[in-house]
């Protein structure tokens, strides 16, 4: 009886769908791609999504500049722009937008439209979450825009102006940094490095205690402080972010705040009335006086000018946050800078530019695009639609792919590899891609402050090791922070060598390694992340003597400790945004939100904007690939291996090339029916 | 019969509230921050963030805006899925984990309750002891072990079933098979030792005694009674099967709510997981008032009290 219900019912489901065919089957026939996507996307918004599977929905709805070579890296072909031309230093560059080029409602596309996106990915507003605003820093005047900095905008660009802003810059408009007055009211005086100190001492001599009552008051009334108060309290908010009282007050004392000696007293007066002014008038957005290197000559003629010479610009065009968005849906739906309650993104209302429109979007479930009738170049675009799944367990997904229900997976779990290889022969795919798996060090908790004690444990780490048995995905020992392509030449500092790294940590004073303080290393609860951290584990205590203990912390939490640096050692990666070293780089600059480490290197942060100023790639290359030997000189990241991408590719699919970005453009994908 | 019913009610707001407070206290608790992201959030921007959520408040605050906005018929956004009101993501994806929860309580009655009734029947011989072995291996091996075990021999072979996912009529099956291992084990179990009891009692004698065939004594007379015990864990095993399995639905592919629940929790996304907890509690309340109904129904001595 038992047997008999359960085939009864086995039987009353195959027959309401009695389809023999598989799911690839029938998207073939219908032309639709079916990708695995490995988890539900943060949202569509191009301006408020970083990661790489939210990229890979909207490269397929929208389209910027310049568009991806399906087989080549470091090409552009014609997107919204026909064409362009660059001045010679690469600081000016005109695209010449398709006439042709619509959004998906059938409006054209122009260059309004970019000029509004750029406007709203750096809306200076702190209620915008804009994650990825610093692409757009390569504009000029963009990041003073972004961060507001209402003194550089108001006196550089104010045409009768008695002073050159190069002049007036050295003014303490930004707040000084070392001055932090949280962490006094905290009584973290004693954390705070000497270099950091100096500046309180310095202001201390010049007379009167510090009463930090009073100078973290809210609010805080100027004519109560004594001169050293003051100076330590306008110093450390700095012009910018200064009350309108504060202000006022400053009209009467100006020598409380730094200027420099080349800005004489009646500019500052005038510095400060423009700022009094400015509060006056209600603080208002300043996108007219900024400046922002975007312009619209006309409707089809987009003007950029650039905060420095970028060779590679087209490059940075492909990357989703200079794609443009459509303004008007996005103003029919809320204000350029309403985040997350607009509901634009949602379908229904969305409308693209790509080859692609959304078609359905359900929650952990499907989303699928359709091909954008609209669409500039729509002859090319073959496929007539995308699936995305969003498969959060990989050995489903490649249980999925075995059963013909996928094109292309995410991903291949490394326990699957070699099972794959056998089982899949030419459809497993291993290809390099731009990321980098390393170690963050905490430079600020001891052993950790000599950087002879990083180095060891840098050299200690068998990098081949890991990626032979534990990863066994092709994957390369990294010798560097930036992975090697195009025509960067990196310094290759680091190599396994237990021999030099024991010496090492000889020099670093540590008498015995029995008298090493605890050493946590933190990673993610992944069990992949267990492994890796393991045999880091192991290799320490083998090459080193020093046991280092393991904690696990779930994903946000592991963040969190990470941004607080409560750490010592730390398991991270990056991924290249574009083909340029300094998408490696620029995350080890001082304030850098990415950076976490506690290091900085003025040396290092001189030798990045020397880049920024250099038009000649191969001298800029060689600067880039000093700053990285500085970097690796100093070790506070120790780099583990370099990514490559692990997936399986069904032979009919067509026109999908090994990218280092492993961004393929999906209008040139087609599917040959075998 | 209405005074129950109402006192059960009065209950249920009881433990719908003490549950939504514990939570509520519970997940701000929890270490890890909602806003954190694989590219850094700045100071300025975790600060708006919290005050656009209503996060920056005092927690008293926050609980009783809390509430506040519940009376509204308001869940409150999603932290993770920004943009995306909690209400929508469960009204999204609770008929799916109905329909899969629904079939699979079916199967697992109609697997679980003659597998008992069989073993009760056949005490201490092979049949009662092979019933008890599936049994327990149906609650002992759990849904990731289950679930690829079925991809692979069922799905795999039989190329009219899918590995997983959520598109055909069919997608349902593998899912809910494997979900009505565990309910199908705890009614045998349950069903079992109602039998045994009840076969044991002198009116069951008395009826052999007069010659009654053995299938007559079962339906008519037995059967009711012995599955009281049942019914009772029929009504919480409902409202838990009805809101999702996080290991069967990424196994399966299935748009449930049990992913929100554990996503929930480590994405730090409190009102989701309240969201969730408030609506489970809601339900196991309705749930357990139906099986106390049912009970009623079933048994005489209820019924006159």
């Amino acid at each position: 009886m038992l047997r008999t219900t359960f085939y009864l019912i086995l039987a009353s489901f195959l027959l309401v769908s009695c389809e023999t065919r598989s799911d690839v089957e029938i998207a073939n026939e219908e032309n639709i791609l079916i990708v695995g996507n490995s988890n539900e996307p943060k949202g569509l918004d191009p301006h408020l999504v970083s990661g790489v599977l939210e990229s890979n929905i909207i490269r397929a709805l929208f389209e910027g500049l310049c568009v991806e070579d399906p087989a080549k890296d470091s090409s552009s072909l014609p997107g919204v722009a026909m064409r362009w031309e660059s001045s010679e230093d690469f600081t000016q560059w005109t695209f010449f937008l398709n006439p042709k080029a619509k959004w998906s409602d059938g409006v054209p596309v122009t260059a309004h439209d970019f000029v509004f996106s750029y406007r709203r990915l750096l809306s200076p507003d702190p209620n915008w979450p804009a994650k990825y605003t610093e692409m757009l820093y390569f504009l000029e005047n963009g990041e003073a825009y972004h961060r507001n900095r209402v003194g550089e905008i108001l006196c550089k660009n104010k045409p009768d102006f008695p002073l050159a802003w190069d002049l007036l810059k050295g003014a303490n408009f930004n707040g000084d940094k070392k001055l932090k007055l949280e962490s006094f009211a905290e009584q973290e005086f004693t954390k705070m490095e000497e270099k950091d100190l100096a500046k309180f001492k310095a202001y201390l001599s010049e007379g009167g205690a510090l009463d930090f009552k009073k100078l973290t008051a809210d609010p805080v009334d100027p004519s109560q402080l004594s001169d050293a108060e003051k100076r330590v309290f306008f110093n450390s908010i700095g012009l910018d972010k200064l009350e309108k009282e504060h202000l006022i007050f400053l009209k009467k004392q100006p020598e409380m705040i730094e200027w420099t000696e080349a800005v004489p007293p009646e500019v500052r007066q005038e510095v400060l009335d423009l700022l009094i002014a400015h509060h006056e008038a209600g603080k208002p957005n300043l996108w007219d006086q900024a400046r922002v290197g975007v312009t619209a000559a006309d409707d089809f003629t987009l003007k950029l000018k650039l905060r420095g010479p970028v060779p590679f610009l087209t490059e940075i065009t492909k990357h989703y946050t200079w794609y443009p968005v459509p303004r008007h849906v996005i103003l029919a739906h809320g204000e350029i800078n309403t985040a997350f309650s607009s509901p634009w993104t949602r379908p229904g209302n969305i409308v693209s530019n790509g080859p692609f429109q959304l078609k359905t979007w359900r929650t952990n479930h499907l989303i699928e695009v359709e091909k954008n009738p609209h669409y500039w170049d729509r002859e090319t675009v073959s496929l007539s639609g995308i699936r995305y799944l969003p498969i959060k367990n990989s050995y489903t997904e490649t249980r999925m792919f075995g059963d013909d229900q996928l094109h292309i997976t995410y991903t291949v779990p490394s326990e699957l590899i070699p099972m794959a290889r056998e089982k899949y022969p030419g459809q497993l795919r291993q290809e390099n891609y731009v990321g980098v798996r390393f170690l963050r060090v905490n430079t600020r908790s001891t052993p950790f402050d000599h950087p002879q004690v990083r180095r060891a444990f840098a050299l200690a780490i068998d990098q081949k090791a890991i990626c032979e048995k534990i990863l066994q995905g092709g994957q390369k020992p990294a010798s560097g922070i930036v992975p090697p392509f195009g025509d960067y030449q990196p310094p290759e500092l680091i190599h396994f060598d237990p021999a030099r790294a024991k010496t090492l940590l000889a020099e670093s004073g540590y008498e015995s390694t029995s008298s090493f303080p605890d050493i946590e290393l933190l990673t993610t609860n992944s069990d992949s992340g267990l492994r890796e951290a393991e045999a880091l584990q192991a290799m320490w205590q083998e090459h080193l003597g020093i046991k280092v203990r393991i904690t696990q912390r779930e994903w946000t939490t592991y963040l969190q400790k990470q941004a607080e640096k409560d750490y010592d050692l730390c398991v991270g990666g990056w991924i290249g945004d574009y083909l340029d070293p300094t998408t490696f780089l620029e995350m080890w600059v001082n304030d850098g939100g990415n950076n976490n480490t506690g290091w900085s290197s003025e040396e290092f942060e001189a030798l990045l904007s020397k880049a920024e100023n250099t038009a000649d790639v191969p001298t800029r290359m060689e600067i880039l690939s000093q700053a990285e030997r500085r970097l690796l000189d100093d070790t506070p990241v120790l780099p583990i291996y370099w990514y490559t991408t692990n997936y399986l590719i069904r032979p009919e699919v067509k026109n999908w090339t090994p990218l280092l970005l492993n961004n393929h453009p999906f209008k040139f994908v087609k599917i040959e029916k075998p | 019969m209405l005074r129950i019913i109402l006192s059960r009610l009065f209950q249920t707001v009881i433990v719908v509230f003490l549950l939504v407070t514990f939570t509520f206290f519970a997940v701000r608790a929890i270490p890890g921050n909602p806003f954190a992201a694989e590219k850094a959030t700045s100071p300025e921007e975790q600060a708006a963030l919290e005050a656009y959520y209503g996060l920056d408040k005092p927690l008293p605050i926050q609980y009783l805006n809390y509430w506040k906005n519940i009376s509204k018929g308001d869940f409150g956004d999603s932290l993770a899925m920004k943009g995306r009101k909690v209400s929508t993501l469960i009204s999204e994806a609770f008929p799916v984990s109905l329909k899969l929860g629904l079939l699979s309580l079916l199967l697992g009655m109609i697997i679980g309750m003659p597998l008992g009734i069989i073993a009760a029947l056949f005490h201490n011989r092979w049949q009662d002891y092979s019933a008890m072995v599936i049994a327990m291996a149906g609650i002992c091996i759990v849904a990731f072990v289950l679930g690829p075990i079925f991809q692979l021999s069922i799905a795999k072979p039989l190329s009219l079933l899918n590995v997983a996912g959520w598109q055909r009529s069919s997608d349902i099956l593998l899912p809910s098979i494997t979900l009505c291992f565990g309910v199908a084990a705890y009614l045998a179990r349950l069903t079992r030792g109602g039998m045994l009891d009840v076969l044991s009692q002198d009116y069951i004698r008395t009826a052999r005694a007069k010659g009654v065939p053995t299938l007559q004594i079962i339906s008519r007379h037995a059967l009711r009674p012995a599955l009281m015990p049942a019914v009772t864990f029929l009504g919480p095993a409902f409202a838990a099967i009805i809101t999702g399995s996080f290991v069967v639905e990424t196994i399966f592919l299935v748009p449930g709510m049990g992913q929100h629940f554990v996503l929930g929790i480590t994405s730090k996304d409190y009102n989701l997981v309240l969201g969730l907890v408030l609506f489970y509690g809601i339900l196991m309340g309705i749930a357990n008032l139906l099986s106390d109904i049912a009970l009623i129904f079933m048994d005489p001595k209820l019924r006159n009290s």
